[in-house]
């Protein structure tokens, strides 16, 4: 009998091509997703070597990062030029490099076009089991359904277009189990943003993480995906949760997901997946579901976490000194005074929207707290970007774009949005943002713009009061 | 890949931690559909601020940059490693690299090494006045000061880095085996090639 094996070691057993002396892996990858921005480069290397796209049918393109999101259609149905020439030139180039090398390819205007780790579970496309790729940080986000997904730099994203594979290391593996149960308005989002605060911005360097536990088994698929999207923010290689009936009961049907006997095959297979008894992780940290609070960041790196009920933390009372170095330029980016309750903190910006947040499930949760509510008057802009067409369209099916509407919010066109700046969605300099994004850098959401990492009903509750606010304290 | 075993000159002495990808190149000049001409963009928002370490003359050129903990952490965007070898950058040293970077790093034969907090601290220190040299073949940083630090790198990196090896090349060669690889997928998991709608 075989020693007992992690999540994690089965799928990067069932992966190895070739082996080198030196521990190297020639790793197949079964599910390649392109977008606009960490492509152009990839295809342009191939034509200068004269080489083709070896796998195309397992790749799939989607432009998403520099997409306005604004309407892409005027009165007559013709497509609206993009303003900008530089993302014009960009979405050109995916336009024109996915025909020209066979890949198939969601455009703009498509109802399935949206943030490529959104359409990748939504067209069933991501599958339990597979090793799945990105010129995408947030490709970790797909390990929600049991996929071994990482993002990669843009030479590998040549790479994989040429041979499929990828040279690796395999990483090393931790388990984070989050035991208990969530307290009413705790998310999947806070549980993801404690967990970074717990294991800080490096924690997960060099691993892979699976994320287990009764909390972890209780979540939504969309739950599972917004946690495993933020492994990277703790610094994992990709998270991991071992898939079930629930990933099953998502998948069936979706377009791309096996069909007939195939899908008894499938299922069977991916049974046999979880982590056996007695296998071991070389790290392993449990949280206890009794001490998330709902959570906001108050600095510049993602570990910068605080319950709501928290105060902005004093510098000087951090243990490492460098840690008290970059906290106080974190403190003066951030405008921020030591002891400041954070529920007295006002924002002016609201952004619903991102791979991490922006599925049909987060909108609901949102909505559900702004229904017959209006946001603030200071908050001067407020804008939620469904993560795909289809979220969009099932969002406008129950009625969640009135409530935003009514509101104040703005309802926009599927893309990445806010969350990088990339398009013109940005927060302006000096302004603050409660921002269901995933990470809250020194001018990520625009330069000099300040962000507040929330859960969606988070950034609902800020959009009503114009404050950073205890959604609790707004929920009946 | 351009060979690359030694790099020797003077440091950025920028000891910062979590220097976040969009420290190193913000989005806004992510739109390029080229390698080049990012040097412009790197560092913008540690640059807007006067008296810093990549303006300051006594660094002017320098190929060597020194961080602290979870360099390059965030993004996927090469951006980032094309961004500092346009800035004239052949090596960083940190504690730490995020995974992503340093791999990224690593195909643009910019040097990624790591070394323990007290070896930085020391070199901090160094690089106000003098040279650094990184020696890849003997796995060691030293300073006109006596001061040896090895450090350790992953042999398949060492040798591709020594030899200016085309990985896709190199992986092209073992074209049989991911041939082989296919078919035996294609038998158990058929529903990995799916008919894309």
């Amino acid at each position: 009998m075989s020693a007992p094996q992690t999540l994690y070691e089965k799928i990067w057993n069932a992966h190895v091509v070739e082996q080198r002396d030196d521990g190297t892996c020639l790793i197949f990858i079964d599910r390649h997703l392109v977008h606009e921005v960490t492509s152009p480069q990839a295809f342009e290397g191939l034509r200068v070597a004269g080489r083709r796209v070896r796998r195309p049918d397992l790749t799939l393109a989607v432009p998403d990062h520099n997409l306005p999101t604004t309407a892409r259609l005027d009165a007559n149905g013709n497509n609206i030029p993009i303003a900008d020439p530089e993302s014009a030139q960009q979405l050109e180039a995916l336009e024109r490099n996915a025909p020209e090398f066979g890949i198939a390819y969601i455009d703009a205007t498509d109802v399935k076009q949206g943030i490529v780790h959104v359409v990748g579970p939504e067209q069933g496309f991501s599958l339990p089991g597979t090793t799945i790729v990105c010129g995408d940080s947030h490709t970790a986000c797909h390990g929600g359904l049991g996929a071994l997904a990482f993002g990669i730099g843009t030479s590998e994203v040549e790479h994989v277009l040429a041979t499929q594979t990828l040279q690796l290391s395999r990483s090393k593996s931790m388990e984070v189990r989050v035991e208990g149960e969530l307290a009413p308005g705790v998310s999947a989002k806070d549980v993801v943003l404690h967990i970074t605060g717990v294991l800080g911005a490096s924690g997960g360097t060099g691993h892979v993480i699976e994320y287990t536990g009764s909390v972890i088994r209780a979540l939504s698929i969309e739950g599972r995906l917004t946690i495993s999207n933020m492994a990277i923010e703790h610094g994992a290689r990709a998270g991991l949760v071992a898939p079930d009936d629930v990933t099953y009961a998502y998948l069936k049907g979706r377009p791309m997901a096996p069909k007939g006997a195939d899908w008894d095959t499938a299922v069977a297979y991916w049974r046999s997946l979880a982590t056996d008894a007695g296998a071991t992780y070389d790290k392993v940290v449990t949280i206890n579901a009794a001490d998330i609070a709902p959570s906001v960041t108050w600095g510049t790196s993602p570990e910068d976490v605080l319950p709501i009920t928290g105060v902005v933390p004093d510098p000087s009372t951090f243990a490492d000194p460098s840690k008290q170095a970059a906290a106080k330029k974190s403190l003066e980016y951030m405008g921020l005074t030591p002891g400041t309750p954070m529920t007295d903190i006002s924002v002016e910006n609201i952004f619903i929207g991102s791979c991490t947040n922006s599925r049909i499930e987060d909108l609901r949760a949102a909505a559900a707290l702004l229904k017959d509510r209006k946001k603030a008057d200071n908050v001067k802009w407020a804008i939620v970007v469904p993560g795909s067409g289809l979220v969009k369209q099932m969002a406008e099916a129950e009625g969640l774009d009135r409530i935003f509407i009514d509101a104040g919010f703005e309802w926009r066109e599927p893309g990445c949005s806010a969350c990088l700046g990339m398009n013109p969605d940005k927060v302006p300099a000096g302004e603050r943002c409660a921002s269901t994004s995933n990470r809250n850098f020194v001018g990520r959401q625009g330069p000099g713009a300040r962000t507040h990492l929330v859960s969606p009903a988070m950034a609902a509750a800020a959009a009503v009061t114009g404050k950073l606010t205890d959604v609790r304290t707004l929920m009946d | 890949m351009q060979p690359i075993s030694s790099v020797k000159g003077k440091a950025y002495p920028l000891g910062l931690k979590n220097v976040d990808t969009d420290i190193i190149i913000p989005a806004a000049w992510l739109k390029t559909i080229s390698r080049s001409g990012l040097g412009k963009g790197a560092f913008q928002s540690l640059r807007s601020v006067p008296g810093n370490v990549f303006d300051d003359p006594a660094y002017t050129g320098a190929p060597i940059l020194i961080a602290g903990d979870n360099f390059g952490c965030g993004s996927s965007r090469e951006h980032a490693a094309w961004a500092m070898a346009d800035l004239g950058i052949s090596a960083v040293i940190a504690p730490s690299f995020s995974d992503i970077f340093s791999g990224n790093a690593f195909k643009n034969g910019l040097l990624a090494i790591v070394l323990p907090q007290e070896a930085i601290d020391r070199l901090m220190e160094v690089a106000k006045t003098d040279e650094i040299h990184i020696d890849l073949e003997t796995q060691t940083v030293t300073t006109p000061f006596q001061d040896r630090f090895p450090f350790e790198i992953d042999p398949f990196r060492k040798h591709c880095l020594i030899n200016g090896v085309d990985e896709i090349g190199l992986t092209l060669k073992s074209s049989d085996a991911i041939s082989a690889y296919e078919n035996k997928l294609s038998a158990s998991q058929p529903w990995l090639s799916p008919n894309q709608a």
